[in-house]
């Protein structure tokens, strides 16, 4: 057995079916063995939307997603991939071709040093000089990957070791004294939270992806209905719980839900998570939760400390962690200062739901969500880009189960959201997937529709188009005086016949109505589809200025019970 | 907040590129490393790495929380407070004159330091002890005229046990 077939045996041991990727000159000898091999292989047409691929396959599975790219620009190419990634602690493998090691260090051609390129935005890699060392690499590389914070692993293969034969295959795990993630809480700890939640008048809970990630949803739910505690999330927490519930709040944060921003510094006790209170979450740290306690639960204690101050630290796994909570709370019962208090919030949710329906021409997006929104199951999955595209899904779409709602939130990449799409996709390939996408990020990434269409992965890909690059815009727009610098896109493609010329239908939508039609019929087709939907570039997100405090909100929030 | 003086003694993996990871962690996490020496431990396969650093309560709590996270890094002690704190440094002095060369080689005495080398116009001096010492070292002997400072930076160990 050779090194490369030493790859392609190991991932399939660890139950790789489909791997992302993109030969080049230093992977040739791996796709030659990959010619025969019994894993599939999908061929991007950008090597990031291959890493970006990976990452949508493991957020929408659980398991971890492979991509591959080949040494210099192929591995580079990977970097925002990566870093995407290891912002949102999302398991994935990425291989990379590299120059035969005689040669590692003499410039050679298409060598880069991506092991040291990577370094900050891994979460460990290796470089194997020995063919031999390849099964223990790829199992513990999965390991680390999948284990306590998750995030991406970088395994560095050069040319001759693809090539080289082994002696033996030996994939005993690469003993890493220094790796030990704590995933049973404190006992101790946790009974003071029991004790603080049996104090608190006004408790709130916030959930983070890491919930989603450890599997802990059923278990945070239920903790939310024995304290009748309502919940908040994070971005990427969306999903942790059935938003369509009483007690789920939304999301918080600079384009958060005012129910939540506006109300979180009126609780007494506020349970985090898994989350790492980003400064897009917290807004202002000192006018953050200020006369607020702060249980903060996650299983890397790094995390803890680090942005906010926490009377409670819990190092652990959500599911190990709740699970232990829940326990110690068998039989509670709630007080009646505390259910009041959570009446009171339910009654501001109904009261700030914000506003989706409009029958306006330019269509406003949140009416476009609206629509997106009435044809899919709770099943379906959504991916976003980046920019008001994504935090308008994440707004006004209620996501009602976990791993269903996609989206670049730490490192905020543009072109994430149709590639996450295809991994998605292929993780679940029985579910609708549908992605939001900008056009701005979507030309950074339009060349996957060869990729869709070539596989026939049935990705409905949205394309809200305000010609404009929205977000920045509407920064613009809101604090620099309206001096659009280059945020007008001007002469877009006609997105319908670029799909068209890539064999993927596209349909154009212009009038309140036809989102909901056309992705009924997409949904029907099961075919790859691109809905180019025209909007409002002047609808803007109110937002939480730079510098702003949590419940400091500027631009008009429009709530639905003001309809008429 | 007030930056204190840390000196963590640090137990890693004997691997490439691990000095690479803690230096670039520092770096990327705006702290700023001193001084760092890095050399075989009693274990082999693993080598220790004294850090000093400048830090607040806060800040120094992220640094070992986050080289924790390094795979590599398999354990972390501040040693600060009660460790044995050494450091090696090598100085060329010229000397202008043979009574120059006598008082040198007699601070150097005081100093418990040894001459390494010597010229008709330069003595190399080593000298071993924390930072204080071998500043005020290098003050007495800065009127002679120094050529080159050579310092290897803090190396520590916890006392007893």
């Amino acid at each position: 057995m050779r090194g490369g077939e030493a790859i392609i045996e190991s991932l399939k041991n660890m139950g790789v079916k489909t791997i992302f990727g993109y030969p080049g000159g230093q992977t040739i000898p791996f796709y030659d063995m990959l010619y025969d091999a019994d894993i599939d292989h999908i061929l991007v047409r950008h090597e990031q939307c291959a890493a970006h691929a990976a990452d949508g396959f493991a957020r929408a599975s659980g398991e971890v997603g492979v991509c591959l790219a080949t040494s210099g620009p192929g591995a580079t190419n990977l970097v925002t991939g990566i870093g995407t990634a290891f912002m949102d602690s999302s398991p994935i493998v990425a291989i990379t071709g590299q120059v035969p090691t005689h040669l590692i260090g003499n410039d050679a051609f298409q060598e880069a040093d991506i092991v040291g390129i990577t370094m900050p935005i891994v979460k460990h890699s290796y470089q194997p000089k020995d063919p031999d060392l390849i099964p223990s690499i790829v199992k513990s590389s999965f390991k680390i990957a999948s284990t306590g914070r998750p995030g991406p692993v970088l395994i560095d293969v050069p040319k001759e070791v693809q090539e080289g034969e082994l002696t033996k295959f030996d994939d005993s795990l690469i003993e890493t004294p220094g790796y030990n993630p704590t995933i049973k809480g404190n006992i101790r700890q946790i009974k003071k939270a029991r004790d603080l939640i049996k104090e608190s008048k006004k408790p709130m809970i916030l959930a983070g992806a890491g919930v989603i990630i450890a599997n802990a949803c059923s278990e945070l739910t239920k903790l939310s209905k024995t304290i009748n505690a309502p919940v908040m999330t994070s971005l990427l927490g969306k999903g942790a719980i059935d938003e369509t519930d009483d007690l789920a709040l939304g999301m918080l944060g600079m384009h958060g839900r005012k129910v939540s921003n506006d109300y979180i510094n009126e609780s007494d006790l506020l349970i985090a998570v898994g989350v790492r209170f980003s400064d897009r979450t917290t807004g202002r740290l000192d006018s953050f939760v200020p006369d607020t306690k702060v249980i903060h639960i996650d299983i890397d204690p790094a995390e803890i400390g680090k942005n906010v101050d926490v009377d409670l630290p819990i190092v652990g796994d959500a599911k190990n962690v709740l699970s232990s909570l829940n326990k110690l709370l068998d039989g509670y019962e709630v007080s009646s200062d505390v259910n009041k208090w959570t009446d009171m919030m339910k009654q501001r949710k109904q009261d700030l739901l914000p506003r989706v329906s409009y029958d306006d021409v330019p269509l406003k997006p949140q009416s476009v969500i609206k629509e997106i929104a009435e044809v899919l199951t709770p099943e379906s999955i959504l991916t976003t880009d980046v920019g008001q595209n994504q935090m308008w899904a994440a707004h006004f779409f209620d996501t009602q189960k976990p791993r269903k709602f996609i989206s670049s939130g730490g490192l905020g990449t543009m072109g994430f959201g149709f590639p996450s799409a295809i991994g998605a996709k292929v993780a679940c390939p029985d579910d609708p997937v549908v992605s939001i996408n900008g056009d701005g990020g979507f030309l950074m990434v339009c060349q996957e529709l060869a990729t869709v269409r070539e596989y026939d992965l049935p990705v409905i890909a949205v394309v809200l188009e305000n010609r404009t690059l929205g977000m920045v815009y509407q920064w613009q727009s809101l604090l620099y005086n309206e001096r659009h610098s280059q945020t007008l896109l001007g002469n877009s493609p006609d997105f319908v016949k670029l799909a068209e010329s890539f064999g993927v239908n596209g349909v154009r939508i212009t009038k309140p109505g036809e989102t909901k039609e056309a992705l009924s019929n997409a949904i029907k087709d099961n075919e790859p589809i691109l809905l180019n939907v025209v909007v409002d570039p002047e609808e803007a997100l109110p937002m939480l200025p730079p510098g702003a405090g949590i419940n400091e909100m500027i631009g008009e929030y429009k709530l639905e019970k003001d309809v008429i | 907040m007030d930056l204190e003086y840390h000196v963590i003694s640090t137990l890693v993996e004997d691997k490439p590129g691990v000095l690479q990871k803690v230096a670039g962690m520092f770096n990327r996490r705006g702290f700023n490393i001193d001084s760092i020496t890095v050399g075989n431990s009693e274990v082999e396969g693993q080598s220790r790495m004294v850090i000093t650093v400048h830090a607040d309560k806060k800040g120094l709590e992220q640094v070992t929380k986050q080289l924790n996270k390094l795979i590599d890094v398999i354990k972390i002690k501040d040693i600060t407070e009660k460790a044995v704190k050494r450091e090696l440094c090598l100085v060329k002095v010229a000397i202008p004159n043979a009574k120059a060369r006598a008082e040198i080689m007699q601070y150097s005495n005081i100093f418990r330091a040894h001459i390494l080398d010597v010229t008709e116009q330069t003595l190399i001096i080593e000298l071993t002890g924390d930072k204080e010492k071998i500043n005020a070292f290098i003050s007495l002997v800065e009127s002679y005229g120094i050529k080159r400072i050579a310092r290897t930076g803090l190396t520590a160990m916890s006392r007893g046990v």
